[in-house]
């Protein structure tokens, strides 16, 4: 953990965050003004370090304009919509399943699975109508599954439950398993109405729950290969997974599978004889790993690829892990061997960063991640917030036991997972983990964005409309990061914005290539001359020339 | 391949929808709502609703697009979403202070049949509405229609709750423009100013839209038709909707409501339908043809001659919206094209099946059109039977390059190139933008495929 350092604070000119803060509320009706208090952190360290706490994962207030989204988008956009090998189909009205159809960038390798199966070009929907929601849809679901496996012959099919699924009461899982016994494959739903939990955050959970039920630990096959590991919570948007995968090939780490970038459900059924978890975006994910430990024996570290200091230390983190001599010298080989082109970037990159501010308002761990591209370029992270995380992303993992389940988290369901009687074998001795804890590296801990920000700087949980004009308007961001319904009403201010969706179609920024291509493209963008074009060339100098006056 | 496990075999289809050629009603009000001045569009549903609406609408205008949402959560979908829409209301006013909200429903709260004028009613009563301020509704569930749906249902809604007669009539004409991009709703109304006429023209997305480059955010931007434009309407010469499906609604309830006499023409895509468009303009305001116009016409009809060799035989696959696919087929037909496959997933009826096959009469061999359809069936029919060129939105740039067929982007989403905000397709012009396009697109294949001694210098 960061401690409290005097240099770390930030203290730029006219940067007055309390004055800020009061600013943002000032402009709220006074219940409002309670609520988004609790929302709005200036970060400072106690004596022993621990950050001050911060209330998220709570109701958007309705009217604000925030950046979240919902369950649905959490459980098929996010977690099960880059696994090429399901068919997933939507049950509900067409927008739900237009809407997520190819547009978070997960790129997929399908020539890696021996069927070539790839089907996220393609939306499924079963197009309620209202005939569906009077009499209910069950039937058409039922068909819509059979209609599928006819025209494509899949080896799994999944549904997903929209907004008036759950309210007309439309039994998603009967229909599932039925249809399972029927066509012979596997057929599982999950019931991610839209209106559940506070934000995708619930449908991330759904979605853990249920791919674990159904799907992990349902294939025994073992594997050659050495340090067998599982990457959790990357997405491989714009190739990250595809760097990520080239670290580990280089450093002889066997990948068993990956949840869920460039996936496929084969591996999925697989992942219990792997060695150890990565969990790279704790928020969405952080549920497999552990219901995969209770019931499995199988430990998780928190690693993160994004950051080439940061992609050494989560390497060295396995290689501690694992142990074997090999292994640590082969990975001390490869960031010998990868480092260089990478100081080379910074180098070259960073006389021109330094000292700019960034703002990161994204995801459940991106917010926290990226700060470490920037850190590297030697600029500040001025103010950062996530956009459906909860207090352990936030302040870690230890205050797991102080978080009040409210009622909209008590509708998700916690799964009942015990040590499986033949499977469940412990990778480590409690003394093994012990130890390595002593070394320090923990198991299962994660430490959460606000320890690692500097003093004085802005937490800002489920940022508003409102609330980030203020900021863009008071402290001019050098740059600014968060979605796509973000990216032009920064732009229109003059201030570059990068999205940390979509990349906006760039990347891979994980790993060591991934840094340099975000250091060219931060260095692109802090620092292009378009925004000087602002103003013409009368509007710069008005004068009026006299030289051409007509009589 | 990007689409590999779409085969030739054609197999019924009665339930499962795959790779739709539509999407659902709230997004289409949503961008109704966005051409009044000064209007944040509110969502009355879960936050999912609004942050895919506005993610789409973004990506396709590249431009900032504000809405609201009432936020449900699970209690609200039990409970009803009359709190959570009063609060946003309060809240709405209170921080981002618009002249208008205009809310539409989701199939959240139409299942759960939240009663919308009687929540906005009470949000009057209890003085959450300030002086001087609106919010207007209209239901949109996404269970039926399509966005063509939702757009039109918004549309009706400037007319049912601004709409009124002032005791006189203005010569002034009301314009309808469909759901067309900012740059099409600014063309309608160049023509109409050239001709001398003044119009009103709701909703109007230009100028929100299609916005600059300043420096400097405007949540609500300078564009979009204003509420006392809205309530004048009542009182002008004549309505003239563009596009029945998008804009008829609106234009008949303005006739029943102010007894404002409406045309309904189709989308002013090409030269016929362009013509049939300043022609009714000419009648209603009694006015002349400027020779400007004529000059326009001229060119358009010069390029369609000069190039006439290139268009003609050529088969072509369309996917869209019901107003945008028969006007560009009836456009595609008049200079000799072939529209062999058409596809639009909104449910627009038997009557519009029967026009567009009267449309296609002439041409040879099959015509195969399916309302409602999809483009899984549309990229069937073209493995069975190949075209020279598609016209759609950007899914249609899987098929195109699965089959290496020729491809325009046209229509709803455009997600991958810029133009379509800030060139029209519609009038002359637009037209003769529309020509240029499809030359291109065809003119580049024949370069591409030409062999080294057929390759043309002159074309």
């Amino acid at each position: 953990m960061a401690l409290p350092e005097e240099n770390n604070k930030f203290e730029p000119d006219e940067y007055n965050p309390e004055e800020m803060k009061e600013e943002m509320l000032l402009q709220y009706p006074p219940k409002v003004a309670r609520k988004r208090a609790k929302q709005i952190v200036i970060n400072k360290f106690g004596s022993d370090g621990e950050v001050g706490d911060i209330s998220p994962n709570v109701r958007t207030v309705p009217g604000l304009i925030g950046q979240r989204g919902c369950c649905y988008a959490g459980c098929k956009g996010v977690v099960l919509g880059p696994t090429r090998d399901i068919i997933n189909i939507t049950h509900g009205p067409i927008g739900c399943g237009f809407y997520s159809w190819l547009t978070r960038r997960n790129q997929t390798d399908a020539s890696t699975t021996p069927d070539n199966h790839n089907f996220m070009t393609y939306c499924f929907s079963t197009d309620m109508q209202d005939e569906q929601i009077i009499f209910g849809g069950e039937k058409k679901l039922a068909l819509a599954i059979q209609e599928a496996y006819d025209n494509f012959h899949p080896k799994a099919i999944a549904v997903f439950s929209t907004c008036p699924v759950g309210l007309i009461g439309d039994d998603i899982h009967t229909v599932c398993r039925n249809m399972k016994e029927k066509l012979g494959i596997n057929v599982f739903g999950f019931s991610c109405e839209g209106y559940k939990g506070v934000s995708q955050s619930a449908g991330h959970h759904i979605a853990n729950n249920g791919i674990f039920t159904h799907v992990v630990g349902t294939d025994d096959t073992e594997h050659d290969g050495k340090y067998k590991i599982n990457l959790l919570g990357e997405y491989n948007i714009g190739g990250d997974a595809f760097e990520i995968e080239r670290i580990f090939n280089k450093c002889g780490i066997t990948q068993v599978s990956s949840f869920s970038g460039n996936s496929s459900i084969d591996k999925f059924a697989n992942a219990h004889v792997a060695d150890l978890n990565l969990i790279m975006c704790h928020r969405s994910i952080n549920y497999v790993a552990e219901m995969m430990e209770t019931k499995y024996g199988l430990p998780w570290i928190k690693i993160n690829f994004i950051g080439a200091n940061a992609t050494a230390k989560s390497l060295r983190k396995i290689a501690q892990y694992f142990g074997d001599e090999e292994l640590i010298a082969k990975v001390e080989e490869v960031i010998a061997e990868e480092m260089p082109a990478v100081k080379q970037s910074i180098e070259e990159v960073r006389p021109r960063t330094e000292g700019k501010r960034a703002m990161l308002f994204v995801g459940g761990s991106r917010a926290h991640h990226y700060q470490e591209l920037f850190a590297e370029l030697g600029m500040k992270t001025l103010s950062a917030g996530y956009e459906f995380a909860h207090r352990d992303d936030y302040e870690g993992r230890r205050v797991l036991p102080d978080i009040k389940v409210d009622a909209d988290s008590r509708n998700i369901e916690e799964l009942d997972v015990k040590p499986d009687p033949l499977k469940y074998n412990p990778r480590k001795s409690e003394a093994e983990i012990a130890k390595l804890a002593e070394a320090g590296l923990k198991m299962s801990e994660y430490e959460g964005m606000m320890p690692d920000m500097d003093s004085g700087s802005m937490v800002i949980d489920d940022i508003s409309q409102r609330e980030s004009e203020l900021l863009i308007e008071s402290f001019k961001p050098d740059i600014y990061c968060a979605g796509i319904k973000e990216k032009y009403t920064v732009q229109k201010n003059g201030i570059p914005m990068k999205q940390l969706h979509s990349y906006d179609y760039g990347g891979p920024y994980a790993g060591f290539k991934g840094a340099v291509n975000f250091y060219n493209e931060i260095d692109r963008m802090v620092n292009s001359k378009i925004w000087k074009y602002l103003k013409a060339p009368w509007q710069a100098h008005p004068e009026l020339a006299a030289a051409y006056a007509s009589d | 391949m990007l689409l590999k496990h779409t085969t030739d075999e054609i197999k019924e289809r009665n339930a499962l929808s795959v790779n739709p050629a539509k999407t659902c009603q709230p997004i289409g009000a949503m961008y109704a709502a966005l051409g009044i001045h000064g209007c944040l569009p509110h969502s009355h549903g879960s936050q999912g609703c609004y942050a895919y609406h506005r993610s789409a609408l973004t990506r396709h205008y590249k431009e900032p697009v504000i809405a609201a949402t009432s936020a449900f959560t699970e209690g609200a979908s039990v409970f009803g979403g009359q709190a959570n829409l009063l609060q946003s209301i309060d809240n709405i006013f209170t921080v981002y202070n618009p002249a208008v909200i205009a809310v539409h429903t989701t199939c959240l709260s139409e299942t759960i049949g939240d009663d919308l004028p009687q929540i906005i009613n009470k949000a009057r009563t209890e003085g959450k509405i300030p002086e001087g301020k609106y919010v207007i509704h209209t239901n949109t569930p996404s269970y039926v229609g399509s966005h063509v749906t939702g757009f039109s249902n918004m549309t009706r809604a400037m007319v049912d709750y601004f709409s009124e007669y002032n005791g006189s009539k203005n010569k002034i004409v009301n314009l309808i423009p469909g759901f067309v991009e900012p740059s099409d709703m600014e063309e309608m109304k160049r023509l109409a100013a050239a001709m001398g006429i003044k119009t009103i023209m709701f909703p109007d997305t230009s100028k929100v839209l299609n916005g600059p480059m300043t420096g400097k955010y405007k949540m609500f931007p300078d564009g979009g038709v204003t509420i006392e434009e809205l309530k004048m309407t009542g009182s002008s010469i004549g309505t003239i909707a563009l596009g029945p499906f998008a804009s008829g609604a609106a234009a008949k309830a303005l006739d029943v409501k102010c007894k404002v006499r409406c045309e309904i023409l189709d989308l002013p895509i090409g030269l016929h339908a362009t013509d049939a468009f300043i022609d009714q303009l000419r009648c209603m305001a009694n006015v002349n043809v400027p020779d400007s116009i004529n000059f326009e016409r001229g060119q358009m009809l010069d390029i369609i001659a000069d190039m006439h060799q290139y268009f003609y035989g050529k088969r072509v696959g369309l996917v869209g919206d019901p107003d945008q696919i028969l006007a560009l087929a009836k456009f595609l037909v008049s200079i000799d094209m072939q529209p062999v496959y058409m596809v639009t997933g909104t449910p627009a009826g038997k009557k519009f099946e029967q026009d567009l096959r009267e449309i296609t009469a002439e041409v040879p061999g099959e015509v195969k059109i399916k309302v409602p359809g999809d483009m899984f069936l549309f990229h069937q029919w073209i493995k069975n039977e190949p075209v020279d060129l598609l016209i759609g939105n950007t899914y249609v740039k899987y098929i195109a390059r699965d089959e290496d067929i020729p491809f325009i982007r046209h229509g709803f989403p455009i997600l991958d190139r810029v133009g379509h905000s800030y060139f029209p397709t519609v009038g002359y012009r637009g037209g003769m933008r529309l020509l240029e396009k499809i030359l291109n697109a065809l003119l580049d294949r024949k370069d591409r495929d030409a062999t080294d001694i057929e390759f043309e210098l002159v074309m």
